[in-house]
């Protein structure tokens, strides 16, 4: 049910995105997380066939006091530095996200100025192949 | 444009991403709370980008998917393999690397 939910979260996002102009990244994010990951991680709930949630036991524990409490106080903090810093912002430049964020200006930009780290990637994503590949395996030799 | 409540949610998304790494034993929960931080962040660089009119925080978001994707691929291959040597996914269970 939680990947439902997140599934959810990942188009409300992509929503943000378009309004915020960045269209590309609207598309993408609708194509790879809510197409390929969450599939990824639906599949595995799927094969993993782990039945009732509540057997996993989960526990009530002073441990999880403590990091909520602490993850609040930093999300205190957080809205706190947001809050205060907007004397500091430069000039909004709103205007011009509207010809920024188009698929013809991401790819200019991603094969001029980004050319290497779009090259590098290629070869993280064939790590990432035969790595998950290896590892699903049913019997390592 | 306002800045701040793209701020604020990208805040909130993150912090309860943290508490559900922190607090949730079932290894598939803590990968998606993971995930959830990571499109926290991506959501902060779209917006600082639109509102400084500056493409590289859309570059940035676009390699963060690419690297969210690798992980999600390796990671679930990991639990897949974890699931068949111990038949458990609670994280608890899982400490063969703790000495």
């Amino acid at each position: 049910m939680s990947a439902l939910y997140l599934i959810l979260n990942f188009f409300a996002l992509a929503g943000l995105y378009l309004s915020l102009h960045a269209q590309f990244i609207a598309f993408i994010q609708i194509l790879v997380y809510a197409g390929a990951i969450m599939v990824l991680f639906v599949f595995v709930i799927m094969l993993l066939n782990l039945g009732d949630e509540k057997k996993l036991n989960e526990r009530f524990s002073w441990k999880k006091i403590v990091g909520a409490g602490l993850s609040f106080g930093v999300l205190m903090e957080l809205i706190f530095v947001f809050a205060y810093s907007k004397s500091n912002l430069p000039p909004s430049q709103f205007e011009k996200a509207t010809e920024i964020g188009t698929v013809e200006n991401i790819g200019m930009q991603l094969f001029t100025t980004f050319l290497f780290p779009f090259e590098v990637t290629s070869v993280l994503l064939l790590a990432a192949i035969v790595g998950a590949v290896v590892l699903a395996k049913k019997k390592l030799n | 444009m306002e800045l701040q409540p793209y701020l604020f949610l990208s805040a909130i998304t993150f912090i309860i991403g943290v508490v559900g790494v922190l607090s949730r034993r079932n290894a598939i929960i803590v990968f998606m709370s993971i995930e959830l931080m990571l499109n926290s962040v991506n959501l902060s660089l779209v917006a600082f980008s639109a509102f400084l009119g500056d493409v590289t925080g859309q570059m940035l978001v676009f390699f963060a998917m690419t690297v969210a994707a690798a992980e999600a691929a390796i990671g679930l291959a990991i639990i897949i393999s974890m699931f068949r040597n111990k038949q458990t996914v609670n994280i608890d269970d899982i400490n063969i690397m703790k000495w």
